[in-house]
């Protein structure tokens, strides 16, 4: 799923950022199914998971976006100590998620960054969380969110990260960091939706 | 003209990360003229050398600060040179309270984090003297040195009552100094380490001895007069020092 949409981001980065986010993100998470495929037998929690994902992705990820992604995957595996994930667990790892990366990224909604995907994503998770949907029914509303939430980026004037050095210029063009947190949030739905995962 | 604690070893390190290896080496090499003997670790760019920073090379940078040192106090330049060793710092837990990233400009703090170590600072000393040095280095900018003596030069200072001496302990003593290029870099930081060395405080033209962004904000140039002062138990151990290694010059002269 990341490494098909490495050149969608790739592309998306080379307009307003340095153009290479895509292939960052390629190269993090090919380290992290590398790792997880030479795991001796199967993680007993989802955050330990979380974790490898969390650790592979700092020193495997250039630029910012590594220590961004790895800290939301560390804070989420913080919160993830359980077997199975229900609704309320779900919630819990997009909420730590996105405290991690406002904690290292300092950003607020409506700076053109990635937190411009992830807060609508745990506020919709948290809202289908509390009308009773399903741990999948969770992640689908969250991505449905990411995916409105990173379009909303388009028209927005970049205040944050790489992006903000291009002024005015950085109007029109999609944020690559949002749009790499609804190609993350759709792999865990199709994972979440997969028979026998 | 050395201070007590040479060869003595520093009991904290410094880790400069930087986006660019060779600005990280730099500010190492600088740092190391004036503080020899505190283990500075630059860590600057990506695996393969390129701009950006990694992970991988500043968390074994920080291992090796570790390594016979009491911690290891972080200078960080941009964006994600700062997330970087902060993610080291959050994803071990051993490193909590070892390791410390500064809130400092990169190379003036650098600078002042390595004479302060240099001086046998603790971990909470010399993050301070780091942070210190991004106020210190905003005052040079609105002030000149001769704001420090608005009545008069330094000579006024000392004349007190009718050119009567001060005997007490660390009075002011006027000194010239005497090296062409006066207070810079390298005989601030020397002078910085001596008086690091004894129990007193000592100030020179009213500025701190201790600090040599402080000292070379004098702008003090060769020929120049230098009041030195100092307080506490060693006040005239500390002045006559600082005097003496004024008036040899350095060893530039």
């Amino acid at each position: 799923m990341i490494v098909a949409s490495r050149d969608e981001l790739t592309e998306l980065d080379r307009q307003i950022g340095d153009g290479d986010h895509g292939e960052n993100l390629n190269r993090g998470f090919q380290a992290v199914v590398a790792k997880l495929d030479g795991m001796q037998q199967d993680p007993a929690q989802i955050g330990d998971v979380l974790k490898l994902v969390a650790t592979t992705l700092m020193s495997s990820v250039g630029g910012a976006s590594g220590p961004l992604y790895g800290t939301a995957f560390l804070r989420a595996a913080k919160v993830t100590g359980l077997a199975e994930l229900d609704p309320s667990a779900v919630v819990a790892l997009l909420e730590g998620a996105l405290e991690g990366i406002t904690a290292r990224g300092k950003a607020v909604p409506g700076e053109k960054t990635m937190v411009d995907a992830w807060q609508p994503a745990v506020d919709a998770a948290v809202a289908a969380a509390d009308s009773g949907a399903d741990p999948a029914g969770v992640l689908r509303a969250a991505l449905d969110a990411a995916e409105e939430g990173a379009r909303a980026t388009v028209p927005m004037l970049a205040t944050k990260g790489r992006a903000s050095y291009l002024g005015e210029r950085s109007i029109g063009h999609q944020d690559p960091g949002a749009t790499s947190t609804v190609v993350i949030l759709r792999a865990a739905v199709a994972a979440a939706d997969a028979p026998g995962e | 003209m050395t201070s007590p604690q040479v060869g003595d070893r520093a009991r904290i390190a410094l880790v400069l990360v930087s986006h660019s290896a060779r600005l990280a080496q730099g500010a190492a090499e600088l740092a190391a003229q004036m503080a020899p003997g505190v283990l500075l670790l630059p860590a600057g760019g990506t695996d393969d050398g390129s701009l950006g920073t990694s992970y991988d090379v500043v968390s074994a940078a920080v291992a090796e600060g570790l390594v016979g040192t009491e911690g290891v106090v972080v200078l960080a330049d941009l964006g994600s040179a700062v997330m970087t060793i902060e993610s080291v710092i959050e994803l071990d837990d051993t490193l909590d309270g070892r390791v410390v990233l500064a809130d400092a400009p990169f190379v003036e703090g650098a600078v002042a984090a390595a004479v302060t170590a240099h001086g046998g600072g603790t971990l909470a000393e010399v993050l301070a003297s780091a942070e210190a040095a991004g106020s210190t280095f905003a005052q040079s900018a609105a002030g000149t040195a001769d704001d420090a003596f608005p009545v008069g030069g330094p000579a006024d200072q000392l004349a007190g009552a009718a050119g009567v001496q001060d005997d007490s302990p660390g009075a002011p003593r006027a000194v010239t100094l005497r090296n062409p290029l006066g207070l810079h870099a390298r005989p601030a930081a020397i002078l910085a380490r001596l008086v690091a060395g004894y129990d007193a405080k000592v100030t020179i033209n009213g500025v701190n001895a201790a600090s040599v962004l402080e000292m070379m904000k004098l702008g003090a140039t060769g020929g120049r007069e230098l009041v030195v002062a100092a307080a506490g138990r060693q006040a005239d151990e500390a002045r006559d020092a600082a005097i003496a290694a004024i008036e040899g010059g350095f060893g530039e002269v």
